[in-house]
C-alpha cells in the first residue's frame, strides 16, 4: 500500500452549486510522467472552464474519463502512480507540507528509493485534514465489503452518499433493509402462499432505495386500479385475495419488464414414452415416485441450461447474471383459480432422473398440504410450466421475474408423423407428439440462442440415453 | 452526596485513605504546611502529622526512591510530583526498579504517583505536558487519567489499593473548573474500565482527561447537524478497555482518537492500531487521530491554543469523518 499507493485525480468541485463537469482535454497521456501541480487536464462546467493541476507526481497510469465525457463532481478521472507505475518514476517527491518543521526534521529522511509521491503525506501534523486528498475514489470500505459479501450484494448497484459517491455502511444497511422488506413480496410474487405475511405490496412508497436501484425490480406498483363502484345488473363482486393481487401485479410487471418472445417446437416423445413405460413400475415400487414426462423434460432442461447459461440468468441493473447452479421452478396452479405457486428444486443440475422426479413429487406434495417454506419459492433461476394436461397445443407463458425464460409443456397427442422406415423411406407413422413452447426475454436473449437451447432439449428427448440420465 | 471540585474530590480521597489505612502516607515537595503547589494536600499534615504527610527535598529522584523502598517494606506511599513534567527525574526508580520488581523477584510495589498534568495556562514546555503514553508503554506500570470528580476520587482509591505502581494523571485544567455531586463515603472505581461519556450511533470518539470535555462540547455541535457522536472516556490507559472501544466501533464504524498529548507514538496510535487489527472489517472510514503537534508545549497563549486540540478542531475532524 504505501510504496505503490496511487494518487487519484477526481473531478473537482468548481463552486458550491456545480455538480458535474466535462473533461475537455488531457494534457498528459497514460504512461507519461507528471509533476505535482503540472497542468494535467482541462475541464468545463456550467460555471467555469479551467485547467486542473496534478495533485501529485508520478506516472499517469490510468485515464478513466475521456475527453468529451461529463461526470459528477468527485468522480475518479485518472490515477497517478500505483500498480503499473514503472520504477522510472522517482522524481522529486512533492514538497513536504511546511508544517512543523522542527519536529519533522529529526529522523533521517527515509530511504530515497520509495517510488514517487505519497511519502510526503506522512509528514502531516496534528490536523489530519491533510490526508483526505484521496476522496472521491470509488472505494469499498472494509465494513461495506463485509456486509456486501454476507448478503451477496454488488456494491456498484447501491447509490452512495459518502464522499465522492462512496457507498457508506449506512447506505448498504439501508439497502439491505429495503431488500429484506421487499423480499417478502418478491418471493410472494413468484409464489405467494409460502410468505403468508406478504405485505400486500404497499404501493411504491415502501423501500424507495430498493426501488431506485437494481437487483430487485421492486414493486413499482401499477397505478391503483380504478375503484370498482357497485356491481352492475347481472354482475357479482368478489374481493381479490392477497395472493391473486400479488400474482396480478407480478404478471403485469413481468410483461412491462421483459421483451417477451415465444417459439414452439414439436417433439416426438416415442423414446421417452417407451422408457417411462419401462421404468414406471420400478420407480413406484422401489422409490415411491411417480415418473412423469415432466421429470424427463426437467432433466433435459437442466442439461441444456449448462450449455446456454443466459437462459438460467437474470438481468440485474446493467449486468447479465449467469449462475453455476439451477434452481428449477415448477409452476403449480391452485384449484379454482386461487393463484399460482412456483416452488423450485434447488440445485436441480446435480440430480439425475430419479432425483428430479423425487424433487417434483416433494414440491407437489408440500404444495398440496401447504407445507412449502419461503425458501422453496425464492431463488428460482428458470421455470417450467406444464398445463398440457388440458389439451392445449401452444402457449405463450409469461416469464417469472427476474428470470429470463420459461418453458411450457403442451399436451402430448398421437399424430400422423413422417418417419423413416428401416430402408430410409419416408412413411407416415403414429407418434406421440408434444409441443414445447419457450418464452424468452429478448432484452438479453436472441432467437438463435433460445432456439438452440430448446433444440438441445429436443435432441435429448428424441434420443434419450438411459445411462446418461 | 456533596458537591466537590475535581481537586476537592482528590483531597477527600487522600484524607479517607490516610484515616482508614495506617500504611498509607504522602510524600512530595511542599505538600505539608503549604498544602502542595495546587493545594491538593491542604490541611492533611495538620490532621495526620509530619510523618504521614512528608515534605521532601526538591528531588523527584529522592521522592520516588523513598517511595519505592517504603513500598518494598510494606507501606503504601502516595507521592506527588509538583508537575507531571518533573517525573522524568525519577524515571529510573519508576521504570527500572518499581515497574520491574514484581517480575524480577515477585515483590509488590504499591506506589501511587500523583501527576498534575496538561496545559492551557501558558505554563510553557516544562509545566504543561501530558506524558501518559510514555509510561503506558512500560510493562509493570498502570496509568490512570480521570476526567471527573467522581472518577478522580474512586479511581484514586482503587489506585492506592492496587499492588502495582500506578501513575495517576490529574489534569490541572479540571482541578477547579469541574464540579459535581460526589459520594461522601469511600468507594472505588476499577482500573481498566472505560465509561461511555455520551452515547451515539454515527461516530466514536475515544479520549480521556480534559479532552473528554472538549469532545463533549464538539458533540453538541455535531448533534445539531444530525451526526450522533459516542464519546468513550477511557479513564485508564494501562490497562485499557479494548472491549468498550471495539463495541462502540462495531456500532459506528467510524473512529476518532483524541488526545492532548503529542501525536507521534501517542497512546492514540495504540488504540488506532488495535482497532485496525481487531475490527478491520467493521470500519467504514480511516481511523482519525487528533492530537497536539510534535513540538514542546508553547508559552504564547495563541500558540498554545493552536497546539492543544480545541472544540472547533474536534468539530472539523468529526465532520470530515462523518462525511467520508
Amino acid at each position: 500500500m504505501p510504496t505503490t499507493a496511487a494518487i487519484d485525480v477526481v473531478m473537482p468541485q468548481m463552486g458550491v452549486s456545480v455538480t458535474e463537469g466535462t473533461v475537455t482535454r488531457w494534457f498528459k497521456q497514460v504512461g507519461e510522467l507528471v509533476a505535482a501541480d503540472e497542468t494535467l487536464l482541462e475541464i468545463s462546467t456550467d460555471k467555469v472552464d479551467t485547467e486542473v493541476p496534478s495533485p501529485g507526481a508520478g506516472v499517469l497510469t490510468q485515464i478513466l474519463v475521456q475527453e468529451g465525457e461529463t461526470v459528477e463532481v468527485g468522480t475518479l478521472l485518472a490515477v497517478i502512480g500505483g500498480e503499473g507505475a514503472g520504477a522510472a518514476a522517482a522524481p522529486a517527491a512533492p514538497a513536504a507540507p511546511a508544517a512543523a518543521p522542527v519536529a519533522q526534521a529529526a529522523p533521517a529522511a527515509p530511504a530515497p528509493a520509495a517510488p514517487a509521491a505519497p511519502a510526503a503525506a506522512s509528514a502531516d501534523d496534528d490536523d489530519a485534514d491533510s490526508d483526505t486528498d484521496d476522496s472521491g475514489r470509488t472505494f469499498v470500505s472494509p465494513v461495506v465489503a463485509r456486509i456486501a459479501a454476507e448478503h451477496r450484494i454488488d456494491v456498484s448497484n447501491i447509490p452512495g452518499t459518502g464522499r465522492g459517491g462512496r457507498v457508506t455502511k449506512k447506505d448498504i444497511l439501508g439497502y439491505v433493509e429495503a431488500l429484506i422488506a421487499t423480499a417478502g413480496s418478491r418471493s410472494a410474487m413468484a409464489a405467494a402462499p409460502a410468505a403468508p405475511a406478504a405485505p400486500a405490496p404497499a404501493p411504491a412508497a415502501a423501500a424507495p432505495a430498493a426501488a431506485a436501484a437494481a437487483p430487485t425490480p421492486a414493486a413499482k406498483a401499477p397505478a391503483a386500479p380504478v375503484a370498482a363502484g357497485e356491481p352492475l345488473p347481472g354482475e357479482t363482486f368478489e374481493p381479490m385475495t392477497a395472493m391473486r393481487r400479488l400474482v396480478s401485479e407480478h404478471m403485469r410487471r413481468s410483461v412491462d419488464t421483459s421483451a417477451h418472445v415465444t417459439a414452439g417446437f414439436e417433439i416426438d416423445m416415442s423414446k421417452v414414452v417407451a422408457i417411462r413405460a419401462k421404468l414406471k413400475k420400478e420407480y413406484e415400487t422401489q422409490h415411491g415416485v411417480n415418473l412423469t414426462y415432466l421429470a424427463f423434460v426437467a432433466r433435459a432442461t437442466c442439461e441444456a441450461l449448462k450449455d446456454w447459461p443466459w437462459m438460467n440468468g437474470e438481468l440485474r441493473g446493467d449486468k447479465i447474471v449467469s449462475r453455476s447452479y439451477v434452481n428449477l421452478g415448477i409452476a403449480v396452479a391452485l384449484d379454482g383459480g386461487k393463484g399460482l405457486i412456483v416452488p423450485n428444486i434447488k440445485h436441480a443440475e446435480e440430480k439425475n432422473l430419479l432425483g428430479i422426479a423425487r424433487g417434483i413429487k416433494d414440491l407437489a406434495d408440500r404444495a398440496r398440504t401447504k407445507k412449502l417454506l419461503p425458501d422453496d419459492v425464492s431463488g428460482g433461476t428458470f421455470t417450467i410450466t406444464n398445463p398440457g394436461g388440458w389439451g392445449a397445443f401452444v402457449g405463450t407463458p409469461i416469464i417469472n421475474q427476474p428470470q429470463l425464460g420459461i418453458l411450457d409443456m403442451e399436451a402430448m397427442v398421437k399424430r400422423p408423423w413422417v418417419v423413416q422406415d428401416e430402408h430410409g423411406n419416408d412413411v407416415v407413422g403414429i407418434r406421440p407428439i408434444m409441443n414445447l413452447c419457450i418464452s424468452f426475454d429478448h432484452r438479453v436473449i436472441d432467437g438463435a440462442y433460445a432456439h438452440q437451447f430448446v433444440k438441445q432439449i429436443k435432441d435429448s428427448l428424441l434420443s434419450w440415453d438411459e445411462s446418461a440420465y | 452526596m456533596a458537591e466537590r471540585t475535581y481537586i476537592e474530590a482528590i483531597t477527600e480521597c487522600l484524607r479517607q485513605e490516610l484515616r482508614r489505612d495506617q500504611r498509607v502516607f504522602l510524600l512530595g515537595e511542599d505538600i505539608g504546611g503549604f498544602g502542595g503547589a495546587f493545594k491538593a494536600t491542604k490541611g492533611l499534615q495538620e490532621e495526620f502529622g509530619p510523618w504521614r504527610v512528608i515534605d521532601m527535598p526538591l528531588s523527584e529522584t529522592a521522592i520516588l526512591g523513598s517511595a519505592t523502598g517504603a513500598a518494598l517494606m510494606g507501606l503504601r506511599p502516595v507521592a506527588e510530583m509538583q508537575f507531571a513534567d518533573f517525573v522524568s527525574c525519577a524515571y529510573d526508580h519508576l521504570v527500572t526498579v518499581a515497574a520491574k520488581q514484581h517480575f524480577r523477584v515477585g515483590d509488590a510495589i504499591p506506589i501511587v504517583v500523583r501527576l498534575p498534568s496538561g496545559g492551557g495556562f501558558s505554563g510553557g514546555p516544562f509545566h504543561s505536558q501530558n506524558p501518559e503514553s510514555t509510561f503506558a508503554h512500560i510493562p509493570g506500570l498502570k496509568v490512570v487519567c480521570p476526567s471527573t470528580p467522581v472518577d478522580a476520587k474512586g479511581l484514586l482509591a482503587a489506585a492506592i489499593a492496587d499492588p502495582n505502581p500506578v501513575l495517576f494523571f490529574e489534569h490541572k485544567h479540571l482541578y477547579r473548573s469541574i464540579r459535581e455531586e460526589v459520594p461522601e463515603e469511600r468507594y472505588t472505581i476499577p482500573l481498566g474500565q472505560a465509561r461511555i461519556r455520551r452515547a451515539g450511533d454515527d461516530v466514536t470518539v475515544v479520549t480521556w482527561g480534559a479532552m473528554t470535555w472538549t469532545a463533549a462540547e464538539a458533540a453538541v455541535t455535531l448533534e445539531a447537524e444530525g451526526t450522533s457522536v459516542e464519546i468513550i472516556d477511557l479513564r485508564t490507559l494501562q490497562p485499557w478497555d479494548r472491549e468498550a472501544v471495539l463495541t462502540s466501533v462495531r456500532k459506528t464504524s467510524r473512529l476518532l482518537v483524541l488526545h492532548e498529548d503529542t501525536r507521534t507514538a501517542g497512546f492514540g496510535a495504540e488504540i488506532a492500531a488495535t482497532v485496525a487489527e481487531l475490527a478491520f472489517e467493521q470500519l467504514d472510514a480511516p481511523i482519525r487521530r487528533l492530537a497536539a503537534p510534535d513540538t514542546p508545549v508553547p508559552f504564547s497563549p495563541p500558540l498554545e491554543k493552536a497546539f492543544i486540540p480545541q472544540a472547533d478542531d474536534v468539530v472539523r475532524a468529526l465532520q470530515d469523518l462523518a462525511a467520508y
